[in-house]
């Protein structure tokens, strides 16, 4: 290859150019796609959650809520902030940490059809252990008002 | 007693850490050769010191002494020995405390084996190591001390968390700290070079880069090596069968992991052909940064994971500033004095260094891309933007097209010449492997119907290891042999670590496009099918374990057409001192896939959820790993490496200059 220093510079830069777009693009494009915003069940009740759009809901399991449907498979639980609570319905195992009146996320989306939101999750996530609380479960709880229950946030005073 | 001399001993450390920082740089600044002679014993005292500390810590675990709070916190007395000597690393006090022993190892080692060196950038090397020590010392004494007494002393402890006994909790953290840590030495390095680069006289190749090349690739080695035993871990530990999450941690050690692969690259290049110099600093630079932006992220409890531990804002802004100095610092310094350093030898647009070039561009891109997903929920969150996660689909979409080119490129680099390649001779040599690669992955589409990705990930992959093996080949045979023993260590390395990452691919890509998971639902009797396998669940007994209780299931799994069933025995532990539960996942290990069985919770009527998941090649990716993390420790051993002089080069431009150690002072 006989090209002359200038122009073997030229190349150069256009092509890192090139890839610099080529990655900008990419990243821009993955992120927007990709994002995953979380919501309280009180925002999720004033209708600021997409609908067709997967997004984060957390909160405390409701104390008594906990049920599984005949098939063995399917459970239903109520994540509450304490003030709104919205239904969720998961196939699947829970996570070993999944109790009543402890704090979870659940990801997934809003159930298309009429009447009740029903918020179909296909991800539950848990504490990881026994003190520790998901920290947008325990803002949901804080943001929600102050009658904050005893149970559930170790941030509690 | 034991503890308060291990609080003594770390005040020591201190003390010695701050004079080993500051005496010897400023004796090499000042020229007194006095004070340059200090590095070596203030760096061996330091590290004895540290040493010290870190067996009182360790001794105050195995004798069960609960009256230390730290103790108290992670350990039992029915905890069995080994994760009670694990235990000291569990929580946040003592993995720091293990950082800077780690160091310390790392200050000594290096103080031992640089003989070769002259004295002031030695001094300088371990002036730098010192500052490191220094900041991390003060975080312990100040904010965390971990031999803090709770007096009266509690009957027992808290227990170890139920996730961490486990045998990947004794190695895994010190591996992956090796890493971290080893990073400082290449930063130290670097910075000592920033400081004694002249302007003007561009200093022969095999200075800095050759002697920080074997003690980089060796912190590289240890760190694939402590990232692919916690994979392997959360693999089986974590009883769902992922085996990387993209969570903030695991992309804590997968950024500095990236920007070191970059680093060991150009630091072969500039020390064999004194291109790229001011990148390879900046490299090394950029990897430590990264190394100790993983440690703050993962101990200022700014992520909620199992590696987060209590958080306490004085901790966390510690790090901050100590990382924001650090950082800066090196940072300002390479501004100031990168021009010193020089860019280096010119190449031409095919030549392997264009080649390398290149693979450090792709490497930094994916390095930046994973940062940007793992710091932009916190900068939201932080500006109280909206709280956001970026999941799995993210770096996922950005890494693999980064990584597509890369193994292109990789094939094709070891066969083109320094300097300046002909295109068409690389093209001849390496036309019928490229037609190759392209008819295995053709065919194994159309064959076993496999979408467009994976068959491109496969043939990536025998891209690879073909192009590699041909390579290899080519090296030993006649004319111009080498033969097998005469290969230098740094062939073998490359060599096995190129064919790591194409195993490692092809076990990604088949776990990625194959996998299967079935959720049933069985009570004791029933038969259910999932996938080629039907699936009986014979019964469930209770099982007694040293600190838990199980229930354990027993599950025949039988293939159509094969005779004997694969029986498996998932377990759901209830661990007593915290009445913690845990899935314990049952798997069948083979060549070409696992059968991987866990239980879910189990309902008043005697149903349990079981899962029940084939992944195709699981095993390839920690083998290819294995290859990886083994190619760089051949490269460190290199024996090159350890001779004083410099080799005679060829290239006339540098033939003249004298090696670094015969110069004049």
């Amino acid at each position: 290859m006989s090209l002359k220093p200038r122009h073997r510079r030229a190349l150069w830069i256009a092509g890192a150019l090139a890839l610099l777009a080529l990655a900008t693009v990419l990243v821009v494009s993955a992120m927007r796609k990709n994002l995953v915003f979380f919501f309280s069940p009180s925002q999720v009740l004033a209708g600021q959650a997409p609908q067709g759009r997967s997004f984060r809901v957390g909160g405390l399991v409701e104390a008594g809520s906990l049920e599984r449907l005949p098939d063995g498979m399917t459970v239903r639980f109520t994540v509450s902030d304490t003030v709104q609570r919205v239904p969720v319905v998961y196939r699947g195992a829970l996570p070993d940490l999944f109790r009543e009146g402890k704090g979870v996320v659940a990801q997934g989306r809003l159930d298309a059809g009429g009447g009740p939101k029903v918020f179909v999750a296909d991800q539950v996530l848990a504490k990881h252990d026994e003190n520790y609380m998901p920290p947008e479960a325990a803002r949901a709880v804080a943001a929600a008002g102050p009658q904050r229950p005893d149970e559930g946030s170790p941030h509690a005073p | 007693m034991l503890p308060e001399l291990g609080l003594l001993a770390l005040i020591l450390a201190f003390a010695l850490a701050g004079a080993q920082a500051a005496l010897p740089l400023w004796g090499a600044q000042q020229d007194r050769p006095r004070l340059v002679a200090l590095a070596r014993p203030l760096a061996g005292a330091q590290s004895l010191f540290v040493t010290l500390s870190f067996a009182a810590l360790v001794q105050a675990f195995v004798r069960n002494d609960f009256s230390v709070a730290y103790v108290a916190a992670h350990a039992n007395s029915l905890l069995p020995l080994p994760y009670r000597v694990a235990g000291t690393w569990a929580g946040h006090e003592g993995s720091l405390l293990l950082w800077v022993e780690i160091l310390g190892l790392w200050t000594l080692a290096v103080a031992l084996l640089s003989r070769a060196l002259p004295e002031a950038t030695v001094a300088r090397v371990l002036g730098v190591m010192g500052i490191i020590s220094t900041g991390f010392l003060g975080f312990i004494l100040f904010t965390s001390n971990p031999f803090a007494r709770s007096l009266p002393a509690p009957a027992d402890g808290l227990d170890l968390n139920p996730l961490l006994q486990d045998p990947g909790m004794v190695a895994h953290p010190p591996l992956l700290y090796m890493g971290y840590v080893g990073f400082a030495v290449a930063f130290a390095f670097a910075i000592a070079e920033l400081i004694e680069a002249t302007p003007g006289r561009e200093r022969p190749p095999f200075s800095w880069t050759r002697w920080a090349r074997p003690w980089t690739l060796a912190a590289w080695s240890f760190l694939t090596a402590g990232i692919l035993l916690g994979s392997f871990w959360a693999y089986y530990e974590l009883g769902w069968g992922g085996w990387w999450f993209w969570d903030a941690v695991e992309n804590a050690s997968f950024m500095p992991w990236l920007v070191g692969t970059a680093l060991i690259h150009s630091l072969a290049v500039t020390g064999t052909r004194g291109s790229f110099r001011n990148w390879t600093v900046l490299l090394a630079i950029l990897a430590f940064s990264l190394s100790l932006l993983g440690t703050f992220l993962v101990r200022s409890g700014v992520l909620s994971s199992v590696h987060a531990f209590a958080s306490d804002p004085r901790r966390g802004l510690w790090i901050l500033v100590f990382l924001s100095a650090v950082v800066g610092g090196s940072l300002t310094l390479y501004g100031w004095r990168a021009a010193a350093v020089g860019l280096g030898s010119r190449f031409a647009l095919v030549s392997r260094e264009s080649a390398l070039l290149v693979n450090n561009v792709l490497l930094a891109a994916a390095a930046g891309t994973v940062l940007l997903g793992t710091l932009y929920p916190l900068v939201l969150d932080a500006l109280d933007l909206g709280r956001i996660s970026v999941g799995p689909p993210y770096f996922e979409t950005v890494i693999v097209p980064l990584m597509l080119p890369l193994m292109l490129l990789l094939g094709v680099g070891p066969w083109l010449r320094w300097k300046q390649s002909p295109p068409q001779e690389a093209w001849r040599q390496l036309r019928w492997l490229a037609l190759g690669a392209v008819t295995v992955a053709t065919l194994a589409a159309v064959a076993l119907q496999l979408s467009v990705g994976v068959a491109l990930g496969l043939g990536a992959s025998a891209w690879v290891i073909s192009a590699t093996l041909a390579h290899l080949w080519r090296q030993l045979s006649p004319p111009g042999s080498r033969g097998l023993r005469r290969l230098p260590g740094s062939q073998w390395g490359m060599v096995l670590a190129h064919l790591g990452l194409g195993v490692f691919a092809i076990g990604v890509t088949l776990v990625k496009g194959l996998e299967t998971a079935h959720d049933l639902s069985l009570r004791p009797g029933d038969t259910a099918r999932a996938g080629a396998y039907s699936v009986t669940f014979t019964d469930a007994q209770q099982r007694r374990g040293p600190n838990y209780i199980a229930a354990q299931a027993r599950l025949e799994l039988t293939r159509e057409g094969q005779a004997s069933p694969l029986v498996l025995r998932p377990e759901k532990r209830l661990y007593t001192v915290r009445q913690v539960p845990m899935t314990e996942a049952a798997i069948d290990r083979g060549l070409l896939r696992d059968v991987y069985v866990s239980l879910g919770e189990v309902t008043p009527d005697r149903r349990w959820i079981v899962r029940v998941q084939v992944k195709p090649f699981v095993g390839w990716i920690w083998a290819g790993a294995v290859l990886i993390a083994l190619g760089g420790a051949a490269a460190a051993a290199d024996r090159r490496h350890r001779r004083k002089a410099p080799e005679p080069q060829a290239d006339s431009r540098t033939a003249g200059a004298l090696p670094r150690p015969l110069q004049p002072a």
